[in-house]
């Protein structure tokens, strides 16, 4: 027996207390549960579209070619044109034109196939050389998001009247004499900044430079862009010190090409832009030139296939199951065997893909056909159980009255359940489409991973598909891979959002209530 | 003319010529049994509707035809190969089945190309062409066969039908093998996956250079790329550490989330808050492995060196890696948590309104109520629901692609990069995938270790279900 209860008010009222607050507690758990999973939800969403924000716009550099002669020839390479706009890029900085690691670094600033656009335009129409062409390249990645992400970092600093302006013998050149104080302020400056010291560019009177020391009554520099000025008094023009965010060797870009960037965007030919090559193009080894089109449309023949194989197989399946079949044992086995096959890991389907559908049946690898079968297989599960529970759903007075007006079996389902239970089996269907895809894995082993440069045509052409495009972009080692596997991302998302916002509607609009 | 035929692309089309044939017989088949039934008296008499009649010619016409178009589909692909290799020269025969094998792709390809004679070879030219012709004759031979069969299907057919044919009964009897039919395709992928496992898998442990079963289960070496060995326990340790990782954030996570919306949140908040939870179990698990790659691995990689760096702990304890078991596992269980809470919410409501009440009725708290009474009335179900979502958690692939690393170690160090079975079968046979090496058909090996598993599970879990089903209904 356990001692009998004491009646003290005192111990009745703290044990009272204990247990409401055990209650609390545990009530506090559930919220923080929901919140922990709506958090990582939130984190999640806006970290991603955070990410892909950047993506969206992009830089283009701005040239104007003026080469008549290209008029005359029929068939312009991209070499040609290559040519082309590095001579417009060169006429932009002709001091440089004689230092060749210079010129090396400023037709760095785009990628040789950034003129493909060009090239098509130049097959399209003839004479077009004949007035000057204004085009827009896309700038090179490492320099796009240089501007994207680091420039805000840059500090500008004005640090007084340019002095006497002289070369050294070792090619650099130095600024003296610059006012009473000379360049102490400057100076005090650069040595409160943290170790190890970031890169400082110098300009002034239309030329950059680079800071290789400052004493207080000079500063060392080495030339990067622009007209050299005179040599001699320089007082009428202020020096401008950039402070930038990072040491070259911890960075892509240079500091010259800093430079011509900043001279450039002076100078009105450095745009940002939306980036719309990201909807039009093909995949590619360059992010600056790579798009999700092919993708794309890899994606819509891939769930074409997987809509005509998995929808009309996968509700005829559950109209069998749910209003034909007798219990018997082989029904029995099917009905189990749905059951488990949707809890059965989409890769196992990947292999079921490639040892049958590639190896038994020698079907060709990387097209939608194939990526569309198996993730109907995949998928028909999921329709057979949307598809029994919406026929389930409709009342068997509907059937009895028809089969009692003298239908057949057949006509009382085909003619009165399955319209009514259609909106059910419909929803179910955009889900399980949905699903399909957002599915990775097996299609990477049926080799939708292949390198895609042309929009395909059929669903017989090898292919990619969207969530197979962002798992190859996350894979690519460039910086600039990172923004754009999010920008997908958030194409993906938007498109599967659509996709259950349509099946959300379907079943506000026609779900009936019996 | 026979080579044009073999050119054209026209699988597709022979739907057309079916289609028609389909609609003549329908209309004949009605007009037919119009005449035979004719005035109101006779009409009222017809076993089945007109209509029924007209189906069931189609049937009769289409369905052989059908079939025989089938086999031609499945046979003619082999049967012209296997001549267009018999009638090859013998020096290229000699140099064995594989430059054979690749001589015949080359000019099935061409020859589906259309590009005749544009190579200079003579031998191979000869080949497109002969291929075409061979190719085009056994089109001919199915179109012919198809006319045939459909034709006789139609006069078999035209003579059944009478005023006291039960059209109507037989053509139930076709809808209901046809849905049959769709039914069976179920069981038809299942049988696939278990027979290509089995067959393969037989296949690996008999390979000269693989390994034998108690080496593969058992062994601690896993080296599969270069195809030396292939003890498979450091994959399974890691795909079980990665799922009891997850397992740990999704059980305590959805379950508390359960509890809440079934026993505490008002309808209102339910609403709102149940389809958000689900938005986590509709983001493709690419994206999981995307954000547990960018943002969740680098943030485990610096705890492991801030634990690494503080004061009382060896500066080697964590490995601290880019890629880490932790973060695959929070993330998939991030994953899970929609799975287990949406299941769990389902048994929970399943418990009997009268339990609740009783308890509440003695005067427990609600906390009381739900510790003592719903839950172990709910633990089989919430059992099952665990071992569904386990089940979940060993087969995801991306994100332990994506986040986890591809080295075979045995360490119990989250932040060590680690590798799974789901990992290695990817890895293995993504790219190149010649069937006869080692390498690649271990893959089917451990994808039937993994089907077992999953499987096993599955059905321990809708056994619990279903019995718990039965004991509350």
């Amino acid at each position: 027996m356990t001692k009998p209860a004491v009646s003290s008010q005192g111990l009745a009222e703290r044990r009272l207390k204990k247990r409401h607050a055990a209650e609390r507690r545990f009530k506090l758990y559930g919220q923080l549960a929901i919140g922990i999973a709506i958090g990582f939800l939130a984190i999640l969403l806006v970290s991603i579209a955070g990410k892909a924000f950047n993506a969206f716009s992009h830089h283009m550099l701005v040239l104007t070619i003026d080469q008549a002669e290209l008029s005359e020839r029929a068939d312009l390479t991209v070499s040609d044109l290559n040519l082309a706009t590095r001579d417009t890029l060169l006429s932009e900085f002709p001091e440089i034109s004689t230092d060749r690691t210079a010129r090396i670094e400023l037709f760095g600033l785009t990628t040789r196939l950034a003129v493909l656009p060009l090239t098509q335009d130049a097959a399209q129409t003839p004479n077009m050389f004949d007035a000057p062409v204004e085009t827009r390249l896309a700038l090179s990645d490492d320099l796009d998001l240089y501007l994207k992400n680091d420039l805000k970092n840059q500090r500008e600093i004005e640090v007084g009247r340019a002095g006497r302006f002289a070369a050294l013998a070792s090619g650099a050149f130095r600024l003296t004499d610059a006012g009473p104080d000379g360049f102490i302020a400057f100076q005090d400056l650069v040595d409160e900044l943290p170790e190890p010291r970031t890169d400082i560019l110098i300009s002034f009177s239309g030329a950059w430079f680079e800071l290789i020391e400052v004493s207080g009554a000079a500063l060392e520099l080495r030339h990067l862009a622009g007209t050299l000025p005179e040599f001699g008094e320089q007082n009428a023009s202020q020096i401008e010190a950039t402070l930038l965010p990072s040491a070259s060797e911890d960075r892509k870009v240079t500091n010259r090409q800093i430079a011509f960037v900043m001279m450039l965007k002076d100078r009105n030919k450095i745009l940002k832009r939306f980036n719309t090559s990201l909807f039009t193009n093909s995949d590619s080894t360059y992010p600056e030139l790579a798009g999700a089109a092919a993708a794309l449309v890899g994606s819509m023949f891939t769930m074409l296939i997987t809509a005509l194989f998995a929808i009309p197989i996968g509700i005829l399946a559950a109209v069998y199951l749910e209003e034909f079949a007798r219990k018997s044992l082989l029904t029995n086995i099917i009905e189990v065997n749905i059951n488990n096959l949707a809890a059965v890991p989409s890769i196992i389907f990947g292999l079921l893909g490639a040892a049958v559908f590639l190896n038994t049946f020698g079907l060709p690898r990387s097209v939608p056909l194939v990526g569309g079968l198996v993730l109907g297989l995949l998928v028909l599960p999921t329709i057979i159980i949307a598809s029994r529970a919406a026929l389930q759903s409709v009342p068997p007075s509907v059937r009895d009255a028809a089969l009692g007006l003298g239908a057949s079996h057949s006509q009382a389902v085909f003619h009165h359940v399955l319209p009514l239970a259609a909106p059910g089996i419909f929803t179910g269907a955009i889900i399980a489409m949905a699903r399909a895809l957002g599915e990775t894995a097996p299609l990477l082993l049926i080799g939708m991973v292949a390198f895609i440069s042309e929009v395909p045509r059929s669903p017989n052409d090898e292919a990619t598909v969207l969530p197979v495009l962002i798992y190859k972009w996350f894979s690519g080692a460039e910086r600039a891979w990172e923004p754009m596997t999010a920008a997908v991302i958030i194409m993906l998302l938007t498109i599967l959002v659509a996709m259950n916002l349509i099946a959300v509607l379907l079943r506000r609009r026609f779900e009936r209530r019996w | 003319m026979l080579q044009t035929l073999g050119y054209l692309p026209i699988g597709w089309l022979l739907l057309a010529p079916l289609a028609a044939a389909a609609f003549v017989a329908f209309y004949f088949g009605r007009q037919r049994i119009t005449q035979l039934a004719s005035g109101p008296a006779n009409r009222a008499r017809l076993n089945s509707q007109p209509n029924f009649h007209g189906y069931f010619l189609a049937v009769a016409t289409v369905v052989p035809s059908a079939l025989v178009f089938l086999i031609y589909l499945i046979f003619s692909d082999g049967f012209v190969r296997s001549s267009l290799i018999a009638e090859l020269p013998d020096y290229l025969i000699a140099r064995g089945p594989e430059q054979v094998d690749f001589f015949v792709s080359r000019v099935v390809e061409y020859s589906q190309a259309g590009k005749a004679s544009a190579t200079g070879n003579a031998l191979f030219d000869t080949s497109v062409e002969r291929f075409s012709v061979l190719k085009g004759s056994a089109r001919l031979f199915a179109v012919f066969f198809a006319t045939l069969a459909g034709a006789a299907g139609f006069l078999i057919g035209r003579r059944q039908l009478s005023r006291t044919f039960p059209a109507r009964s037989y053509m139930e009897l076709c809808i209901k093998s046809g849905l049959f039919i769709c039914a069976a395709i179920a069981v038809l992928t299942t049988a696939g996956i278990v027979l290509s496992l089995v067959f393969e898998t037989v296949r690996f442990f008999s390979l000269p250079d693989g390994p034998n079963v108690l080496e593969f289960l058992f062994g601690t070496d896993w080296n599969a790329q270069t195809g030396t060995n292939f003890g498979a326990v450091p994959l399974f340790f890691g795909t079980l550490m990665i799922a009891l990782l997850a397992m740990l954030v999704a059980v305590p996570t959805g379950l508390f989330s359960a509890i809440y919306l079934s026993e505490y949140a008002s309808p209102r908040f339910r609403a709102w808050v149940k389809p958000i939870l689900e938005l986590l179990a509709g983001i493709p698990t690419v994206v999981y492995g995307f954000f547990a790659a960018t943002l969740i691995a680098p943030l485990v990689r610096d705890f492991g060196q801030w634990v690494n760096a503080l004061p009382f702990t060896p500066d080697t304890l964590m490995a601290a890696q880019p890629t880490s078991a932790l973060a695959a596992g929070l993330v998939m269980g991030v994953m899970i948590i929609p799975f287990v809470s949406s299941l769990s919410d389902d048994v929970i409501n399943a418990v009997p309104q009268s339990l609740r009440d009783g308890a509440l009725a003695m005067g427990a708290t609600k906390s009381e109520t739900i510790k003592q009474v719903i839950l172990p009335a709910a633990l089989p179900g919430i059992t099952a629901a665990i071992l569904l979502a386990v089940s979940r958690a060993i087969g995801e692939t991306m994100i332990v692609v994506m986040a986890a690393g591809g080295r075979a170690l045995i360490t119990l160090d989250p932040t060590s990069d680690i590798t799974t079975v789901t990992y290695q079968i990817v890895a293995l046979l993504t790219g190149d995938t010649a069937f006869d090496s080692a390498r690649t058909v271990s893959a089917f090996a451990l994808g039937f270790v993994l089907f077992g598993v999953t499987l096993l599970f599955n059905i321990i879990a809708l056994r619990v279900v279903q019995r718990y089903r039965e004991a509350y209904d």
